[in-house]
């Protein structure tokens, strides 16, 4: 490999850069619902599926999957947090634990 | 090596390790891929592939040892047979390459892979549906649990071989030289053995030329959907199941085999 120019970055592997990113959600049970455990890259649909099934159910973790294109979901951007979020951490009376509760009203 | 005993227990056993060999060598060859996949998600996926071959071979394995008696176990049957006792369809033990001779190195072949994965499970989907049915209750369990874990590897080659047959013009040639290299090694699977005809005759074995017309719809219909041109099997015919094998089987045997033939009766 003496010839190779180290001046260049290696290139990302073909496939790799080619195989579009792919969000994973998988159901644990019947009855609960499909939660977010990772991503994987794959040439489509089909093959997500597949590769997510080798991938995050190999322990039996899963009775259900879904794969959805990561460029298909639509993320609150991390500098807008303040504004987004902050305005939120005053309003304590949406807690339930806000209101005292009679205690004739027992156990709710 | 044609001798067949009469006795079912023998011909049980025999048959149980023509099935367990093919799992067993299969596994073997496709762990060579473990930790060298083209990408990490694949390398999982034939992984898992072959530790459910691995399975098979085990339960196979086992069930023959405990017709047999005597000091026989699965580690016996897997670890001290040399390569004329294994009856693996020749296919199988074939390095993951184009041809080449016995003790050659080089880059292993991912299209020749996933077109054998193909080939085999595109018989052993029919042959696991029709043990389910075997006289021999332990095989006919084990075939129901086989069966689930072939339909995944028809399916996950047969997706492999139509996106790289329907691919790029490099793939579709890579796609279409695997198969021009292995299709007539399948002609073994329609060849007559004592082996088979005693199993069926008992009740145990499936009679493979029924299954032939389910195999070459898949093939067909598949290689179609791929763009690809099918081969013809024609020329030498495998003879694995008679135990004459290829130069590959003994190199494959002595890297599986030689921890436990230096180490006889090690544990961990």
């Amino acid at each position: 490999m003496s010839t190779s120019d180290t001046s260049t970055p290696p290139q990302t592997t073909p496939a790799l850069k080619d195989w579009p990113l792919w969000e994973v959600f998988v159901r644990s049970k019947q009855g609960l619902e499909h939660k977010h455990c990772g991503s994987l890259h794959a040439a489509d649909a089909e093959h997500a599926l597949q590769m997510a099934r080798d991938i995050y159910t190999r322990r039996q973790e899963g009775v259900s999957i879904w794969v959805v294109p990561s460029a298909a979901i639509v993320a609150s951007r991390p500098a807008e947090k303040g504004e987004f979020f902050e305005p939120a951490a005053d309003k304590i009376y949406r807690h339930p634990t806000f209101y005292d509760i009679p205690d004739e009203v027992g156990h709710m | 090596m044609s001798a067949v005993a009469t006795d079912t227990d023998t011909v049980v056993i025999d048959y149980l390790l023509h099935l367990g060999d093919n799992a067993l060598v299969l596994a073997q060859r496709n762990s060579q891929w473990c930790g060298v996949g083209p990408v990490l998600e694949e390398d999982l996926a034939l992984t898992n592939q072959t530790l459910d071959l691995l399975g098979q071979a085990r339960l196979l394995y086992q069930e023959a040892a405990r017709l047999m008696g005597g000091e026989a176990t699965e580690d016996t049957l897997a670890y001290f047979r040399d390569a004329p006792a294994f009856r693996n369809y020749v296919l199988l033990e074939l390095p993951a390459s184009l041809p080449r001779v016995g003790y050659a190195q080089g880059d292993m072949d991912w299209g020749v892979t996933l077109a054998r994965n193909f080939l085999y499970s595109a018989l052993m989907v029919p042959l696991w549906e029709a043990l389910q049915h075997s006289a021999h209750a332990p095989l006919a369990a084990i075939a129901a649990k086989s069966l689930k874990e072939a339909r995944y590897h028809l399916r996950h080659a047969s997706e492999w071989v139509v996106r790289l047959g329907d691919g790029t013009d490099t793939s579709h040639a890579r796609m279409q030289a695997a198969f021009d290299h292995l299709m007539p090694y399948t002609q073994e699977f329609w060849t007559d053995s004592a082996l088979e005809r005693a199993a069926v005759d008992a009740g145990v074995g499936v009679a493979v030329m029924t299954l032939k017309p389910a195999w070459e719809a898949t093939v067909s219909d598949t290689l179609q959907a791929a763009t690809l041109r099918r081969p013809a099997a024609e020329g030498y015919v495998p003879q694995g199941k008679h135990g004459l094998h290829s130069e590959h089987l003994s190199y494959l045997l002595a890297e599986m085999q030689c921890v436990a033939r230096a180490h006889p009766g090690a544990v961990w």
